[in-house]
């Protein structure tokens, strides 16, 4: 466990200080076992040729900072399916290749996902599961369409990633616009909401998720009490939910991510504020339930996808990611996993590595992942994406509804 | 909830925020007062306070101590920790650069705050840690009002302290030879005054404090990680700038004041501005007031003239 996490350190610290040797990072980010045996390839770059060609797939995922734990996941999972795809071996024009996962850290950050993505398009890659954030996924999906290097990212949601007309940007998850109405239905609907205060951590998902919330309530005919802020570094949100506990709202919808929304739901507690929270994927964690404790009891986020104890080959794929990388499934790991299968299997079926003649395949492609049946529509998103809502009871989410199909 | 109730309540959680600024503030004071330099890895003592007695909790909670125990033994490995590194801080990074240009300590001080960061992520990792609650935090009443005993237990804490560190500066020996080698280093150091010690001492003092608030911060918010001190010690150090830095009496009043306006701040200006302005000014106030004292009056609420010794 610490050495994996020293060797992500090292690898952010590679990102950082390197520039002219070729691609350390993505040798130094592989889980701990590799890292011996891949560190000498790395300092001795071009004359060796491996026998069998690489193929290179890019990953761009927050690796360092709050929700680490979320792209370290989606790593774990990518390489998972790269791996498999080599054991089985894949024949691509008559030679059999080799796939290469190059992990990149962009920190969640909007201003360093374009420098990686550049960095991706450098380096040549086949293609790049990522960015897993919406914020990032957005700036990144331009440079990458200008490349014509195509992208599919695991988990952002944010409608306007497949708003841009890139034909080079796929993503696996239901967006925020079926989302944000599902939450919006799901609180004045079964929830029986008289009175909501929305709040949201003023990012492109977290703005976003909250809202087209806020439009589906308004559709309903009800109009929420106000419209709070916070960001998503902040753990202090006494001002706020007093604020909002003066508008006596029997609902808080969160449009944010689960760093905050712990301390947000043990705050709720101690100011006396009864109110259910409701929030999107990013807080539908066990590190939620973690952060906030008991004071998680009764609320309710959703998750584009359905449980992983549903999912097809769920629990297979989590008993082989965990006997492989001891990884902690918490919310993305099979979508990263799906997106790294779906560029191999799109290479398979054009028999070719070169974006410009698989992109065509991947656009077109059905495919039966992890997460459920995957196929794209004209935009680049997931066609009938279901969304299942879930409450923390006694200290576990446990699934309430699945809805589905936009 | 009336409107009185969440004015009351507003106030509430300005305090409770305002005596935690309080404390940072008073290290990022005291060590001005005495060097002239702005610790900025101060926000740093902090969180290493923070991590440390969560460290601790951790193991003692699983074998089985009970809450209140736990907090006392977290908070005694994470005071005399911090002392160790608000020492090593000034012995390593200040006092060879003591004769140099006032901008080279700065930069060291930020240079030491991103290795502590850095040290942290890589000791304790990159998540939000969950705090264990261990001081009690039953809801107390006070009209429509509610506030903790844990809040309550913070506001006590952080007066006890302050209150002990004004008499140790104006009552003792050792604070006579620390307001001495304020006023003029050299002369104290003529006087008799070991000079080093006394800064040493002033580190100390100020990293203890920083552990108390760090260990007291993570109880409130139950979450520590290791870049929680950056903002909290960009905002004490507003605090510090506010009451005047160098001026102890002035960093308390600075932090708890900052406190209130942040809360009042944050709660009132989406109503007050029809909806024009929201809560995510909220850490914009603090930077508003900061720009605001350097520009009307830079030497603070309480403080003296400062031109003289720049």
């Amino acid at each position: 466990m610490t050495l994996a996490r020293l060797s992500a350190v090292l690898a952010a610290l590679a990102l950082w200080g390197c520039g002219k040797t070729e691609s350390p990072a993505p040798e130094a980010s592989k889980p701990a076992g590799d890292t011996q045996q891949a560190a000498a390839p790395a300092s001795a770059p071009a004359p060796t040729e491996p026998a069998a060609p690489v193929v290179k797939i890019g990953l761009a995922v927050p690796l360092t900072g709050p929700q680490a734990h979320l792209g370290i996941e989606i790593r774990d999972g990518a390489q998972l399916a790269l791996d498999e795809a080599n054991e089985a071996g894949v024949m691509l024009g008559g030679q059999k290749v080799k796939f290469e996962l190059m992990a990149e850290d962009d920190e969640a950050n909007p201003s360093k996902a374009t420098i990686v993505a550049q960095k991706l398009v450098d380096a040549k890659v086949a293609g790049v599961v990522g960015h897993m954030n919406s914020g990032t996924s957005i700036p990144a999906s331009k440079i990458y369409s200008d490349n014509n290097l195509p992208n599919i990212s695991p988990s952002a949601t944010n409608p306007k990633l497949t708003e841009q007309g890139f034909k080079t940007t796929f993503r696996v998850m239901a967006n925020d616009n079926q989302q944000g109405k599902v939450l919006g239905e799901f609180a004045t609907g079964k929830l029986g909401m008289k009175n909501v205060v929305i709040i949201d951590d003023r990012t492109a998902y977290g703005k976003g998720l909250a809202d087209v919330v806020e439009r589906t309530v308004k559709a309903s005919g009800k109009t929420p009490a106000a419209r709070e802020f916070t960001d998503d570094k902040s753990t202090d949100f006494q001002a706020i939910l007093t604020s909002a506990k003066g508008k006596k709202p029997d609902v808080i919808i969160f449009g944010g991510m689960d760093p905050q929304a712990g301390p947000m739901a043990k705050q709720m507690k101690s100011l006396g504020l009864t109110a259910k929270l409701v929030a999107g994927d990013g807080v539908q964690t066990p590190n939620f339930i973690q952060l906030a404790g008991a004071d998680a009891e009764g609320h309710y986020a959703s998750s584009p996808g359905v449980p992983l104890d549903k999912m097809a080959g769920g629990s297979a794929f989590a008993d082989k990611l965990v006997a492989k990388y001891k990884t902690k499934i918490e919310l993305y790991a099979p979508y990263g996993y799906d997106a790294a299968s779906l560029f191999v299997e799109a290479m398979k079926k054009a028999d070719s590595a070169d974006p410009a003649k698989y992109i065509a395949a991947l656009a077109a492609i059905t495919h039966n992942g992890v997460t459920g049946p995957i196929a794209f529509d004209e935009k680049g998103d997931l066609k009938g994406g279901l969304i299942t809502i879930y409450q923390v009871k006694e200290g576990k989410w446990m699934p309430v509804e699945t809805v589905g199909g936009n | 909830m009336s409107k009185f109730d969440l004015f009351l309540q507003q106030i509430f959680n300005g305090l409770v925020l305002g005596s935690i600024y309080a404390l940072v503030a008073l290290g990022y004071t005291m060590v001005y007062g005495i060097l002239q330099l702005i610790n900025f890895a101060h926000g740093e003592v902090v969180m290493v306070g923070a991590l440390v007695s969560l460290w601790v909790s951790l193991k003692l909670i699983a074998s089985g101590v009970p809450g209140p125990l736990v907090f006392v033994l977290g908070l005694t490995a994470a005071v005399p920790a911090c002392m160790l590194l608000g020492f090593l801080i000034e012995r390593i990074a200040y006092r060879p650069l003591r004769r140099a240009p006032r901008l080279a300590p700065l930069i060291t001080a930020i240079g030491v705050s991103i290795v502590l960061q850095a040290l942290a992520m890589m000791l304790w990792g990159k998540q939000y840690k969950s705090v264990p609650q261990l001081i009690p935090a039953i809801p107390l009443h006070v009209g429509g009002a509610t506030i903790s005993t844990l809040q309550l237990f913070i506001i006590a804490v952080s007066c006890v302290l302050m209150a002990g560190l004004l008499v140790l500066i104006n009552k003792t020996p050792l604070g006579r030879a620390m307001r001495a080698t304020a006023q003029d280093p050299t002369v104290a150091g003529l006087m008799g005054v070991d000079i080093n010690r006394v800064i040493s001492i002033t580190f100390i003092i100020g990293s203890a404090l920083a552990a108390v608030a760090g260990v007291l911060v993570s109880q409130n918010y139950g979450i520590a990680h290791y870049y929680m001190g950056f903002l909290l010690g960009l905002k004490a150090f507003t605090a510090a700038v506010l009451g005047g830095i160098g001026n102890l009496t002035g960093a308390m009043l600075g932090g708890v004041l900052l406190g209130l306006i942040e809360s009042l701040g944050a709660g009132y200006i989406g109503d007050l501005s029809g909806g024009f302005f929201g809560s995510h000014y909220k850490d914009v106030f603090a930077f508003l007031v900061l720009i605001l004292v350097l520009v009307l009056r830079p030497s603070g609420l309480l403080g003296e003239r400062v031109g003289g010794r720049a």
